[in-house]
């Protein structure tokens, strides 16, 4: 079974229609188009100071500049290449880590589960900010760090999520016949339980991005990055240590800060809008208000993951 | 009772990785940590306190294995070593002072946002469709995109810059903690009110989200229909019947959440200047300080291991089919 036969080719005309994930999508695509072409858009050189201190926006600087003279429009465009695609690799690093770890657990059960899910829980009560602050202490900063350390601490709710997903497909009656047709155990992860995955999968990625996004800028936030890149985090960094707030200069947090929380918020819309339609629950609830049914049944439902 | 000392024994175990992992790092790190922080104290510090901090990163002959044993012993008696920034003091000196002021504020945010956002959620769920119900969801989900030190920043701007409502930082007006009268503790609140109300705004998302989904679960369960056939009030079915079982879950990711809001707080703190342990933690990072950041470490998960017990405590009280050994 595909992605799009398990969703339906009507939630996805429901999706493309609905207004949250068009405004998404819509900020989500400016953004990353503004980022992906700061080396054409930037008016300056971002590192270098062009203009005064703390100017407020003007014709020559659209965002004004920072404590350093720095163009704020000019930082905003590089700071988000360098911003996103270490959000992306993050997110795409745990995703895959979270789920090898679900489906060996899965497919191995038995001890194997047990201490994978041990290790899993372990990860999950440890507080994620200071941890990342120690390890990041430790190492160089840098991109790679900062890649390594947040994929270290931020794959364990994706590896609880993807385990109990799994199984409680486990138990339905397809995969009990593709047993019975003497599939080997590889195959059913791969090829029936893993595209059945698709949409939790999917929502979990979306989420790993904001993760990973706010993780990266508050470590920046704290000095934990490197100094000489220009992140969106970094110049929140500067704007704070340079008493941006003090000064009245709001441009110089306002912008990065906005940056961030409009790429989080795009994000997150278009996966309520995904969960909306791709939770059952919800969406049988839904249809069955709409043909008029006050309250549906709770046979209608579909079956409660019973893992804690 | 066997639920309970299951959990315990994970929070144990759970304390125990923790205490390794902060034992190893400097230890077994690429590039040798170790000794570029002795090198860089050297010249600062006297033979004795060298020796000291040798032994704490372990630059010595000892096998590892009596190290860690060594280590562990300290850890339980609470001695986490000296802070290079404020030599000699202890660092659970350094930490103590903002341990309590953390609490506060911690416990504060946690609870208002977990209350507040139970009853919206529950509101929004009872009037499913109404406007209440329409409007939540995406306001909410714009505030809990903020990371906390940036809406912390536009607060502390607005409120305690522009407009004065609120004093700049710190936990009190006075030198000293102020003595707990009326008019302490009223100056005490004041300057609580701004950092806990940043907090509570980013993390009401999903208190909100959460309770009004089961909500939805439950209000479709049979038992409901039966309550309302029963002829009881909509206010009884409401509040005794719905929201007592759709609360469970978000009981359950009360103590998850007291991790993540920890980690905001301490970015909130550093913003509003407020004395806490995410101050300390910033004043290490700036200070390269790492015996107070890795104490702090171990402090902090430890607080948050203890909070999670606490929280699968209260759900033993809260869902008897725990406690009887049925699945939850």
């Amino acid at each position: 079974m595909s992605l799009s036969e398990s969703f339906g080719a009507k939630a996805r005309r429901q999706l493309l229609g609905s207004i949250p994930v068009t405004v998404g999508l819509v900020i989500l695509g400016a953004l990353v188009a503004a980022s992906a072409l700061a080396q054409l858009l930037a008016p300056y050189n971002p590192k270098r100071a062009t203009g005064g201190i703390n100017e407020p926006p003007s014709l020559a600087h659209l965002f004004g500049t920072t404590g350093q003279g720095q163009d704020v429009l000019s930082q905003f465009l590089y700071g988000g290449q360098n911003t996103l695609w270490v959000a992306f690799s993050i997110a795409v690093l745990t995703t895959l880590l979270a789920l090898v770890v679900a489906l060996t657990a899965a497919y191995f059960r038995g001890w194997v589960d047990d201490v994978l899910t041990l290790v899993t829980n372990v990860f999950l009560v440890i507080p994620g900010l200071p941890l990342v602050v120690v390890l990041a202490a430790f190492l160089p900063p840098g991109p790679l760090t900062m890649i390594m350390v947040l994929t270290i601490t931020g794959w364990a709710f994706g590896a609880r999520l993807f385990r109990s997903q799994a199984l409680s497909l486990r138990e339905r009656e397809f995969i009990a016949a593709a047993e019975d047709v003497g599939e080997s155990r590889w195959r059913i992860v791969a090829v029936e339980l893993l595209p059945n995955m698709g949409s939790v999968v999917a929502a979990y990625f979306v989420n790993q991005v904001i993760f990973a996004i706010t993780a990266q800028a508050s470590l920046e936030f704290l000095g934990l990055g490197d100094g000489g890149q220009i992140t969106w985090g970094s110049m929140l960094f500067w704007a704070q240590n340079s008493s941006a707030l003090i000064r009245g200069a709001w441009w110089t947090f306002v912008v990065p800060g906005m940056a961030i929380a409009l790429t989080a918020f795009s994000l997150a819309l278009i996966n309520n809008a995904v969960d909306e339609i791709g939770n059952p629950r919800l969406r049988a609830d839904r249809l069955l208000r709409r043909a008029g049914v006050k309250k549906p049944s709770a046979t209608l439902m579909t079956p409660v993951k019973r893992d804690a | 009772m066997y639920y309970i000392a299951k959990r315990l024994a994970f929070y144990v175990l759970a304390a125990f990785v923790a205490i390794t992992v902060n034992f190893f790092l400097p230890r077994l790190t690429p590039g040798d940590p170790a000794s570029t922080i002795v090198a860089t104290y050297s010249t600062s510090l006297n033979a004795e306190s060298l020796a000291a901090l040798k032994a704490a990163y372990g630059l010595t002959d000892e096998p590892l294995l009596q190290q860690y044993v060594a280590y562990l012993g300290n850890v339980l008696r609470g001695d986490f070593g000296r802070s290079l920034s404020n030599f000699p003091a202890p660092v659970m000196a350094v930490i103590g002072a903002g341990f309590g002021w953390s609490i506060l504020l911690g416990l504060t945010s946690v609870l208002l946002s977990f209350v507040l956002g139970s009853v919206l959620g529950a509101i929004a769920a009872w009037r499913r469709g109404g406007w209440f119900d329409r409007l939540t969801p995406p306001v909410l989900l714009f505030l809990g995109s903020f990371p906390y030190f940036f809406l912390a920043l536009l607060l502390f701007y607005v409120f305690c810059f522009k407009l004065g409502w609120f004093p700049m930082g710190n936990a009190y007006s006075s030198v000293n903690p102020p003595a707990l009268n009326l008019q302490g503790i009223g100056d005490i609140l004041l300057h609580l009110i701004a950092p806990a109300f940043t907090i509570v705004l980013v993390s009401l998302g999903p208190w909100t989200l959460n309770m009004r989904n089961a909500m939805i679960g439950v209000l479709s369960e049979d038992y409901l229909t039966l309550a309302e056939a029963k002829g009881l009030k909509p206010r009884r079915v409401l509040l005794s019947h719905a929201v007592r079982t759709a609360l469970l879950p978000n009981i359950t990711a009360l103590g998850a959440a007291v991790g993540a809001v920890f980690s905001g707080q301490l970015l909130t703190e550093i913003v509003f200047t407020y004395p806490g342990l995410g101050y300390a933690l910033m004043r290490a990072v700036s200070a390269v300080d790492y015996p107070l950041m890795q104490a702090l470490f171990l402090i902090i998960t430890l607080s948050v291991l203890a909070a999670n017990f606490l929280v699968d405590t209260l759900y033993v009280l809260l869902d008897p089919r725990v406690r009887t050994g049925g699945e939850a």
